[in-house]
């Protein structure tokens, strides 16, 4: 059953084929047996999950399932979870054990989900390949040599390898989009403000957001009912109504237009990449889109305005991690500066402690100016670009990546060359706009990815979208065990 | 040489919100450490802010008050500097767009005059912990219950000129607070807190001295203090060919003594920017006008309104409108007796004797406006004199009966009124000083005014103070003179 989708196991558990322990178990079972090696969690809450499914069966018992009720997901670990550890992947929060639950895991439990463990990512979700773990990188199940993408590669590991049913991720610049793309599954990330994001560990607190990675789209859609709508607790949360995200996913994409940026098929885009993207396409003007070319002139703007922003927001973000009330402190501080140096050199990464370099310059007296307002401009015109693409077409589409997975190892000393794979998530993030990554082909043995970007508030379009195509092709149903 | 000092204040005051600014964690003074903290303070991984919307309508009303624009767009930033009771390792402030405009407070001084003081603006934000450096064996303790407390920061023009003025203005902000409702005004628990910009130039010079900034004042006996001893500092320091170093600098209210905290050189680069995890404030007209629609009568209003309805002097309104509760005490005692002028003596006297006295609140009297306003309808129906009402007021304070009536009636305190029975007093003090009597008829009629003193004395001892004093000075003359 743990190879099924959660949709197909919520109707198995509602009919009594199977139970919520047994599906734990099965589970619980196959992460002990392949996660040695893909190293997608940091920790497994066995006890906990049992329990959880224990309660979930009675709970199904007594007439009160919900869709979700007894099905095992995967958190990644920046999600506060109330008494288990939340390590953000960061030897600075090694011994961090929340007091508090988030809201998103909050509302899975109430959903009566059964939480498998927290996954693995890059530190503080700073990272396209998962290389930046305290806890080790974490190996693609289609290619163990290869990156899952990140930051949320634990997650899209867990999901491809058939670990968890599902999972969720975040996306601050692509980290939900690239890795379910390099995974091979269908990664959602909903607009900015659909989602609160108390209780996630902020990375960049302007772009984060939190979304399902699934098998199939419609998983995503039956997540994120669950995970959309307002918070009291998030200043940047919309109070907007939810929809039911499974109610249109069948409707006719007759009619709908497609928007090809042209900026997205330039160079620097893999061929074979591009030809699994076209195809994509063609597939949908079977079921009926128009497909037109669209423009986005800024960007190439993107990555430097991202890579200002991001890190400016990050670098004060991470000033809470100082030694002084949790997580990691150094051994004999001689005085306070000392305690706060020492303690944050050695509980922060390469890459944490690039990026706080970085947005501490850009936000200092004499550059403001010249980095963070000229970044703040860029993204003003990135989402107009966006906008004025939008009075022609539905849905945009494109790839998530110039490549697929590359190897692990191959990009880690050249941070630059890390940061330009991200060119066609950012924008996205910038923005505010929903976007999706689905699986659409194999190249070299490593999945690709269809992205599409949708218009603020209208992720029910995307879904849509994604799962007619779903119906229509099996990428989403190969798996690394199926190919091999 | 002739100097001019010029001096520009900031006050921290905290928003009398039963909740902290960005959290639901209360704002009570007094709890034991880290009691009042919840993780939203103590700036724990994953927690966001929320905008206490009390602490805006409280800002707003500031603003109204002292007749500034209220920014309808106003944004709050983060101040980066670590420091262990600033949990987040940032503060969150208002730089660029403060939610309070520029506006005026005006002052009267001692010789009646008045002055403006221009206000640059108004801002929010939190306040920080507080670092306890005794009793923890060489290490520092953090208490975060303060953490997160909502403060306006009120930033004044240099306008101001000597020491006066700045109490004055101080006393003046004070009052606007206090009525306003929006800070309990209470200097000794911080929740008003004064920093003061001081430089001194030639007299007739332009440009501005180099300043330093003496912070933390709580009290405005430190505050004039302070600024004496400041301004006598950097006057020296100049008169002997030095210059000023722009410095933060400390007072020691107990001891008098000021030193240097840090210079401007060391100063942070706090790399100010808008809050990502907070929203502009938008301030809708609507929101406004329903502000404006319970802000109270301000001090000034008020003080012309007792000039004009009570007929009092510029000076006692100024004090009487200065406070909320003693205002409140003022119009109820006055309208109850019927008399403003003497309850306007009466507080100004016994009463604010009695209160600094025993260093309480006027709110938490013993005596109320209505036990006053009964004892003075007791001085002008004759009952008792003035100086019977001071003992009376006296048993009021220490609670020994529930009204003037009451007292008056236990001590037997009641004035005499009867001509036959002071007569009879009379005639006895005359015959017991036979000799006194005929020095004064031997003396010249110029003389006698003086010299009539002593039988009143000697007629109102035998009475016990209880007979009517003009009662007594009339037939004594009656009978002395004839």
């Amino acid at each position: 059953m743990y190879d099924k989708s959660i949709s197909e196991q919520s109707r198995a558990l509602a009919a009594g084929e199977i139970s919520s322990v047994e599906l734990t178990q099965s589970y619980l079972d196959r992460i002990k047996q392949l996660d040695g090696d893909l190293n997608s969690f940091i920790t497994v809450t066995d006890e906990l999950a049992l329990a959880q499914a224990k309660a979930a069966d009675e709970r199904r018992a007594a007439g009160n399932a919900e869709a979700l009720t007894g099905i095992p997901l995967a958190h990644k670990d920046l999600f506060c979870t109330e008494g288990v550890k939340t390590t953000c992947a960061s030897k600075i929060l090694d011994n961090f054990v929340a007091p508090y639950e988030s809201t998103v895991t909050n509302k899975f439990k109430n959903a009566g989900t059964v939480m498998l463990g927290k996954t693995n990512m890059d530190e503080f979700a700073m990272g396209s390949s998962n290389e930046n773990s305290h806890y080790g990188a974490v190996k693609n199940p289609w290619d163990q040599t290869a990156i899952p993408g990140g930051s949320s590669g634990g997650s899209a590991a867990a999901v491809a390898a058939q670990l968890a049913a599902g999972a969720t991720g975040t996306d601050t610049g692509g980290s939900i989009r690239q890795p379910a793309s390099h995974c091979g599954i269908t990664g959602l990330k909903p607009t900015y403000g659909r989602v609160s994001r108390y209780g996630m560990i902020a990375y960049a607190s302007s772009l984060d957001q939190a979304g399902p990675m699934t098998r199939t789209a419609e998983d995503a859609a039956i997540m994120l009912n669950t995970m959309a709508g307002f918070d009291r607790r998030d200043s940047t949360c919309m109070d907007r109504e939810v929809p039911d995200y499974t109610a249109n996913l069948n409707d006719s994409l007759e009619g709908k237009t497609i928007g090809l940026p042209k900026e997205y098929f330039s160079t620097g885009l893999d061929s074979e990449v591009e030809q699994r993207i076209r195809d994509a396409v063609a597939e949908y003007e079977k079921l009926g889109a128009k497909v037109k070319e669209v423009s986005l002139p800024n960007l190439q703007l993107s990555i430097p305005s991202y890579y200002v922003i991001a890190p400016a927001e990050a670098s004060t973000n991470l000033s809470r991690f100082d030694g002084a009330r949790f997580g990691h402190r150094c051994d004999n501080p001689e005085d306070l500066m000392d305690m706060y140096k020492r303690s944050r050199s050695e509980g922060f990464g390469e890459e944490v402690k690039r990026r706080i370099i970085v947005g501490t310059y850009a936000l200092s007296a004499g550059y403001y100016d010249a980095y963070y307002n000229k970044a703040q401009q860029i993204r003003r015109l990135i989402r107009d670009d966006f906008m004025s693409a939008f009075e022609q077409c539905d849905i945009i589409m494109g790839p998530n990546a110039p490549t697929p997975a590359f190897n692990i190892g191959e990009k880690s000393d050249d941070p630059v060359a890390m940061y330009l794979s991200d060119i066609y998530t950012l924008s996205v993030n910038l923005a505010g706009l929903p976007g999706m990554s689905v699986p659409a082909g194999i190249v070299n043995g490593r999945p690709v990815g269809l992205q599409m970007i949708g218009r603020h508030f209208d992720e029910s379009t995307l879904l849509n979208a994604a799962h007619r195509f779903q119906q229509e092709t099996d990428f989403h149903l190969a798996t690394p065990f199926t190919a091999a | 040489m002739m100097w001019e000092t010029v001096i520009g204040l900031e006050i921290h005051a905290q928003l009398a919100t039963k909740t902290k600014i960005f959290s639901g964690a209360s704002t009570a003074f007094g709890a034991e450490p880290n009691t009042q903290a919840c993780a939203v303070d103590l700036g724990l991984p994953g927690v966001l802010p929320v905008v206490n919307e009390e602490a805006i309508n409280m800002a707003i009303k500031f603003g109204l008050g002292i007749d500034a624009e209220i920014n309808k767009v106003n944004v709050f930033e983060r101040k980066n500097y670590f420091y262990p009771d600033l949990p987040k390792g940032y503060q969150t402030t208002q730089l660029d767009k403060p939610i309070v405009g520029a506006g005026h407070v005006d002052i009267t001084l001692a010789d009646g005059s008045t002055k403006t003081v221009r206000i640059h603006h108004a801002h929010l934000e939190e306040d920080a912990g507080k670092s306890l450096h005794e009793d923890y064996h060489g290490m520092s303790g953090i208490d975060l219950n303060r953490a997160g407390t909502p403060l306006i920061e009120i930033v004044t023009e240099p306008d101001i000129n000597n020491s006066e003025e700045a109490v004055a203005f101080a006393k003046k902000l004070h009052s606007i607070v206090t009525t306003l409702g929006i800070c309990d005004g209470n200097m000794a628990q911080g929740s008003m807190r004064f920093d003061v910009n001081i430089s001194v130039r030639p007299k007739g010079q332009k440009e501005l001295g180099t300043r330093t900034e003496t912070k933390n004042l709580n009290s405005f006996k430190f505050m004039e203090a302070a600024i004496h001893k400041e301004v006598a500092r950097q006057i020296d320091v100049l008169e002997d060919g030095g210059r000023i170093v722009q410095e933060t600098r400390l007072y020691n209210g107990d001891t008098g003594e000021a030193r240097s905290m840090r210079s401007k050189e060391e100063a942070n680069d706090y790399r100010y920017f808008p809050c990502p995890d907070l929203l502009p404030v938008v301030i809708e007209e609507s929101r406004l006008e329903k502000l404006r629609g319970e802000m109270p009568e301000m001090p000034d209003a008020k003080k012309a309104r007792f000039v004009s309805e009570y007929s009092l002097s510029e000076v006692d309104a100024e004090i009487l409108a200065g406070n909320q509760a003693t205002a409140a005490f003022f119009e109820t005692a006055a309208k109850t007796s019927g008399d403003a002028k003497l309850v306007s003596n009466w507080m100004l006297g016994e009463v604010s004797k009695a209160l600094n006295a025993n260093d309480t609140a006027i709110a938490d009297s013993p005596v109320t406006a209505e036990m006053l306003a009964g004892l003075i309808a007791r001085i002008k129906d004759n009952t008792i004199s003035g100086n019977i009402a001071k003992k009376v007021f006296e048993a009021l304070w220490n609670g020994e009966g529930k009204d003037a009536d009451d007292v008056i009636e236990k001590k037997g305190l009641k004035q005499v009124t009867d001509t036959g029975a002071i007569e009879t007093m009379i005639d006895e003090v005359l015959t017991a000083n036979a000799q006194q009597v005929e020095n004064y008829r031997a003396a010249p009629p110029e003389k006698r005014g003086k010299m009539i003193g002593f039988f009143v004395g000697q007629a109102m001892k035998a009475s016990k103070g209880k007979a009517n004093p003009g009662m007594v000075n009339q037939i004594l003359k009656k009978k002395l003179d004839s």
